[in-house]
């Protein structure tokens, strides 16, 4: 997400000042020579996006409070990040091995998966009603093998929804869910990767292939 | 295994459950819809000036005679409107401290260095010697800077608005919100000028 340069009056004080240098340095050099002014303004041009792109890029490792939590030692929190697989038979089996021995508390978060063009506009109630339908679906089969879990629908984007849920829901671990490298959107978006850059939580990658199963 | 499990959204009559994303809160999406269409506005006119100079390479000096800009007004006028930016800087962060004088103070600065500006811009165009009907380039001139005055006079409606209220009392170090919009939108207005400034009287 780009920076609002308008967010706060401060901010945009401060754009200002940016702009009238900016414009300053552009109106010298041409005043000097026509070609110098276009090669400043290139350059500066240039060095504004170069900047805005790093500070985009070195946007600070997200380290959530952990809510005040009721349970003792032995309970374990485990955020679960899945679309279509959280039936998986590798994902159960991940989640009853974490949970042996321990109390375990289990988050089924399943993203309202939608269009770029939808998501802007606000169109989200289709969205939000077909992964409520996969999420209804996810944790019926979940309590049929034993596991009990509470779920919620989240953001659209994987990332943003263990975001939010990690704000209300203080997890000891992420547990994410995909579909096999190649029939997967969000391997191919590394969503994994950004979110491991992204949480300090530990992330559990479970691949897991419904058409074996 | 232990845990709960939450019950789904059941049926229920009327519209749906509004959802928002902490990924786009509204404000944000709302300001920048704002800002995204004031820069297609401007751009649409900074568009129009570019093609009438494109199609006149030979034009040099630009503009063309008897096309003349009052360059030093101009430049009086813009510092004029960036000294009413650090007013109002000035005004939101005396509030912010706590100095309601020095808020009111910026404000009223701000307010008049403003009406300067528009009354400088207003008696330009009667002196300039050219009006809209006078070719492609007389045309563009009085859009994109009576474009720009408009956005100033918009401007100065609601710092007329903050400064009322900042007289009665109604601002505080906490909840100074009524501040801080007009003077966004007054900075907004500044850079807008900067530009359209630099572009048609200087470069």
């Amino acid at each position: 997400m780009a920076r609002n340069p308008f967010r706060s009056e401060a901010e945009a004080y401060r754009f200002l000042l940016l702009t009238v240098g900016y414009f300053a340095l552009i109106v010298v050099a041409a005043s000097i020579a026509t070609w110098l002014g276009v090669v400043v303004f290139v350059a500066l041009t240039a060095t504004a996006l170069i900047l805005w792109l790093r500070s985009r890029s070195n946007e600070p490792v997200l380290r959530p409070a952990v809510p005040t939590r009721g349970g003792g030692e032995d309970e374990r929190r485990i955020l679960v990040i899945a679309n279509e697989t959280v039936g998986g038979a590798e994902l159960m089996q991940i989640l009853r091995s974490k949970s042996e021995g321990v109390r375990e508390q289990i988050l089924v978060v399943c993203p309202a998966l939608n269009s770029q063009v939808r998501t802007w506009a606000s169109d989200e109630d289709g969205a939000r009603a077909e992964a409520q339908r996969r999420l209804d679906a996810s944790l019926s089969r979940l309590r049929q093998d034993g596991v009990q879990a509470s779920g919620e629908v989240g953001d659209g984007d994987p990332v943003q929804a263990i975001e939010d849920a990690l704000r209300t829901f203080g997890a000891d671990e992420i547990v994410i869910s995909t579909h096999p490298e190649g029939r997967s959107h969000w391997l191919e978006r590394n969503v994994v990767g950004h979110a491991r850059e992204r949480f300090d939580v530990p992330i559990t990658h479970v691949v897991v292939d419904l058409d074996a199963t | 295994m232990s845990a709960h499990a939450e019950p789904s959204a059941g049926h229920r009559h009327g519209p749906p459950i509004a959802n928002q994303s902490s990924r786009v809160s509204s404000t944000v999406l709302g300001m920048f819809l704002f800002i995204a269409s004031e820069a297609m506005l401007f751009g649409a006119f900074f568009t129009a000036y570019f093609f009438v100079r494109v199609v006149n390479p030979d034009a040099q000096p630009w503009p063309l005679p008897p096309f003349h800009l009052p360059v030093f007004v101009a430049g009086v006028n813009t510092a004029v409107l960036l000294t009413s930016s650090f007013t109002m800087h000035w005004a939101l962060q005396s509030i912010k401290r706590g100095n309601r004088n020095g808020m009111k103070a910026g404000l009223v600065l701000t307010l008049m260095m403003g009406l300067a500006f528009l009354l400088t811009q207003m008696l330009e165009y009667a002196r300039i010697g050219f009006n809209p009907s006078d070719g492609a380039f007389g045309t563009i001139f009085f859009g994109l800077t009576g474009l720009h005055g408009a956005h100033v006079f918009i401007g100065l409606t609601l710092l007329t608005v903050a400064t009322v209220r900042a007289f009665r009392g109604h601002f505080t170090p906490e909840h100074h919100h009524g501040v801080e919009i007009p003077g966004i939108y007054w900075h907004f207005v500044d850079v807008m000028w900067i530009v359209v400034y630099a572009t048609i009287y200087l470069l």
